[in-house]
């Protein structure tokens, strides 16, 4: 399964250890530890990614895998055993240099370990943790929990508790064993699909039944001694990357809050994913480990990015089109803040430019500036190609150029009406269909995130093209979150109210004369002007329509007062679209 | 324009010109003073002290200190907000500092951006800043509406990619006019300001608002006239996500035929300036 795989064993404390390598020896050294109930064929997909970067190292741990099951089985997967395989492994594979360790599930339990005792100080670079907590952490959090028990806190606690059900049962004698090695064993890969969402590929391997069985003894010989009297030391002596899927459905995140008192170095990361991400999320977890071990290697690890949702968006690859003012601009700047990599369209080069210039200055790692006009099929097919094959699959996408046009319907001609759809709708349509398809190709989520209007669910009649386009975009996103919902790529509409951004002395006015237009181009400026909602807010609601994957999201108070309106007194909304304009 | 009025003229703004180097001089020495854990209010007694010191007793406006997001004015909703607050500076944090001496009856009116050690936006901010000093003074030569100048430097700032931090103050003015005041021995102060220039600035707004003009250079109607000859104080201030940057000095406008010189700026030996001349 790990195709040019070097594979050494290495004897220790009475067993066998099967240890796989992978990429040039002379590379800082990754080892990635596995988790419950897995073998090392867990990390197949982020090894392979990371093996042209790194010596990456991967062990199946002992009675796991090709490796040998220690005799008696009570007694011989402590924590201290487990540090001992680690050392004998490192020691073999990288005895001059201090490694990079990276763990799930229960490599991760173990490796908090290895990062917290004394006797590997100096052998380990940099740690990062996915869905394990320390044991000794974990039991100074039940500790302080009980010792204050705020409802919040005994609601906290409770909830762990009850996510942790399967520990418990482990510690059942001998039913674990008969049911892995049964039907539990037989219907794994189909659980895994199912609830988990982890497809098939080979994964996981014929071993399982035998490492699940194993592997039992991992919570009977640690779970009850280290919560009960947690170690008093455990402060991490490497840099330590906690990267925390959202949706774990064994782990909840306020495991993690005391953290910062046991990790001077930490950096924290989120994904919107399950408990399995090394099999989900292979993508981001090569290039958040890339991007850590390279930091800790240059003697860096301070991210730069200081903004809110720095721990979400950090590295991720953001496009925004109609970037060069607004509110995409200022949806650029946002995402560039929380440290993405942004790739600024707009069909004015020079502010595209200026967008993707600033971006690098307010924290953005990298960003680009394309000129497309999303109206343009060719155009956005080649852009699509052109990032794909340079900056990648886009992580988030963001569908917001967009122009105004306002007039009555009967002097909007027909040449108004295809130009504003033509950018509105069609330029939505081929971000959704060239980016979402790459997105869904890649099958490790992502987020569409489309500019529609409070227009949308506000009728006018001064406005009437703008609004169907925008209207068109409002379905749209909701009919492509359902069909997308199953791939974990969730799709927002975002529907801004007046904004004090230029789209005003851009617009057309259907019907008036060249100077006529000028002249309320001129006073809607000034209106919006003197209502002066800034773009930068509807920029945060964007990020926080991302964080929780919401459907539909009516920014600033008299669209979300319009939406209201819109569902419980239509007619009153009716009545409004009657009102003059006072332009 | 015979030469007694002229000499009259150049007498007047050698006198202006002192205080606002002079101004500029605290602003540099008290800059660089700012160590990690100096308090806005601290700041703002520094600039107070060195130039009581050098034997100001009269104020436009009271010294005002800005540091990190609160240079950007974030969240400002009320104008007490304005006033030096316990804010602490921390390393790579930006700073401004404003204040407006009067010094044998000529006031000047100054703001000075900084950062304590590198801060790589601040001085992007900074440099943008050259552009909208050039166009307010082209503008102004063109004889163009204050109001439209001010709208003018907006469209500028959008497209530079800033947001409009001159908004904020009283009346969202970019500049007001200063002129001389009265030296009094006793010359108190309200909410700040001086009550001599308030007046001054009061007499100036009847005037203006018989006649059609306003000592306030604002977005607003009462500001749609060409500029007013006289001597302005203008503070173009941009912010960009929590850091701002402005400067501030005065523009003499007078009423000569002569584009060059009917608008000038007072005094163009002034950090900002020579900070542009050198990274050219």
């Amino acid at each position: 399964m790990l195709k040019g795989a070097r594979e050494r064993r290495v004897r220790t404390g009475g067993v066998e250890l099967c240890v796989a390598e992978l990429g040039e020896t002379g590379r800082p050294t990754v080892v990635l530890v596995h988790g419950y109930p897995d073998s090392k064929e867990v990390w197949s997909e982020v090894a392979t990614r990371l093996a042209d970067r790194f010596h990456v190292v991967l062990y199946d741990v002992r009675g796991h895998g090709r490796s040998s099951a220690p005799q008696p089985l009570r007694g011989g997967f402590t924590l201290e055993k487990l540090t001992d395989d680690f050392l004998a492994v490192i020691d073999a594979v990288s005895p001059d240099r201090p490694v990079h360790v990276v763990g799930h599930d229960w490599g991760s339990v173990q490796s908090w370990e290895f990062v917290t005792v004394q006797r590997t100080e100096g052998r380990i670079a940099s740690f990062t943790s996915m869905s394990g907590p320390s044991l000794d952490h974990f039991g100074h959090w039940i500790n302080s929990r009980l010792r204050k028990p705020t409802p919040r806190r005994v609601g906290q606690l409770l909830g762990q508790g009850a996510k942790s059900w399967y520990v418990y049962a482990l510690h059942t004698p001998v039913l674990p064993e008969l049911a892995w090695r049964g039907p539990l064993g037989k219907r794994w890969p189909a659980v895994l699909r199912r609830f988990e969402k982890v497809t098939g590929d080979g994964y996981p391997t014929t071993s399982l039944p035998q490492d699940a069985a194993h592997g039992a003894w991992l919570y009977r010989d640690n779970v009850r001694a280290r919560l009960r009297r947690p170690r008093p030391d455990v402060y991490a002596h490497a840099p330590v990357q906690l990267i925390t899927p959202l949706e774990d459905a064994f782990l909840s995140q306020r495991l993690y809050d005391d953290l910062d008192t046991w990790v001077p170095r930490l950096t924290r990361r989120t994904l919107p994913a399950k408990h399995w991400i090394p099999r989900t999320r292979p993508d981001q977890l090569a290039s958040w480990i890339t991007e850590f071990v390279t930091a800790t290697e240059g003697g860096r690890t301070e991210v730069a990015a200081t903004g809110k949702y720095a721990e979400r968006f950090g590295g991720q690859l953001v496009l925004v089109t109609g970037a060069g003012s607004g509110i995409g601009r200022a949806t650029a700047f946002a995402f560039a803040e929380a440290g993405a990599r942004v790739v600024a369209v707009d069909r004015d080069a020079e502010a595209a430019t200026r967008t993707a210039e600033l971006s690098r200055l307010v924290g953005a790692p990298e960003a680009w500036a394309e000129t497309v006009d999303v109206s343009d099929e060719q155009a956005m097919e080649k852009l699509a190609d052109k990032v794909a094959a340079e900056y990648g699959v886009v992580d988030v996408l963001v569908n917001n150029a967009g122009i105004g046009l306002g007039g009555s319907f009967f002097d909007t001609t027909p040449e108004d009406w295809k130009k504003v759809l033509d950018v509105n709708l069609w330029g939505v349509i081929h971000g959704c269909r060239l980016f979402g398809k790459q997105m869904a190709e890649r099958g490790q989520g992502g987020h569409i995130v489309n500019t529609a209007s409070a227009a949308a669910y506000q009728p006018s009649k001064a406005l009437p093209a703008y609004s169907t386009s925008k209207a068109a975009v409002l379905m749209l996103s909701e009919c492509l979150r359902a069909e997308l919902a199953g791939q974990g790529i969730g799709v927002s509409a975002i529907c801004p109210g007046f904004v004090n951004t230029n789209i005003t002395s851009t617009a057309r006015f259907a019907g008036v004369d060249a100077e006529e237009e000028k002249r309320r181009q001129k006073k809607s400026a000034r209106l919006y002007g003197l209502r002066n909602y800034p773009p930068e807010k509807v920029a945060d609601a964007v990020l926080k329509a991302v964080v929780r994957n919401q459907a539909v999201v009516p920014v600033t108070p008299e669209a979300r007062g319009a939406h209201l309106m819109s569902r419980f007194t239509p007619r009153a909304l009716r009545a409004i679209a009657r009102l003059e304009p006072p332009l | 324009m015979t030469t007694a009025v002229t000499d009259e003229l150049s007498v007047e703004l050698r006198g202006f010109r002192q205080v606002q180097r002079l101004a500029y001089e605290c602003a540099e020495a008290v800059a660089a003073q700012l160590r990690p854990g100096v308090t806005e209010r601290e700041a703002a007694r520094m600039q107070r002290a060195w130039l009581r010191e050098r034997g100001v007793r009269d104020w436009f406006h009271l010294p005002f200190a800005w540091f990190g997001d609160r240079t950007a004015f974030v969240n400002f909703r009320v104008p007490l907000q304005f006033f030096p607050t316990d804010r602490r500076l921390e390393p790579g944090m930006p700073f401004i500092l404003d204040m407006a001496p009067v010094y044998d009856g000529y006031t000047a009116d100054i703001g000075y951006s900084g950062s304590l050690g590198v801060n790589p936006v601040q001085d992007r901010l900074m440099a943008d800043l050259e552009a909208h000093r050039e166009l307010i003074l082209r503008e102004v030569r063109e004889r163009r509406p204050l109001r439209a100048i001010y709208e003018d430097v907006d469209r500028l700032m959008v497209r530079q990619g800033y947001a409009n931090r001159h908004r904020a103050y009283p009346f969202g003015v970019i500049a007001h006019k200063v002129d001389r005041v009265r030296q009094r021995r006793f010359s108190p102060h309200l909410f700040g300001f001086g009550t001599q220039s308030l007046k001054g600035l009061a007499a100036d707004a009847l005037h203006g608002h018989r006649e059609g003009w306003s000592p306030l250079w604002s977005p607003y109607r009462f500001s749609d006239h060409p500029p007013r000859p006289g001597l302005w104080a203008v503070e173009p201030h941009l912010g960009f996500r929590g850091t701002g940057a402005k400067f501030e000095e005065i523009l003499v406008v007078t009423d000569s035929r002569d584009p060059v010189e009917s608008a000038f700026w007072l005094d163009d030996d002034l950090p900002h300036v020579r900070r542009w001349a050198e990274e050219k």
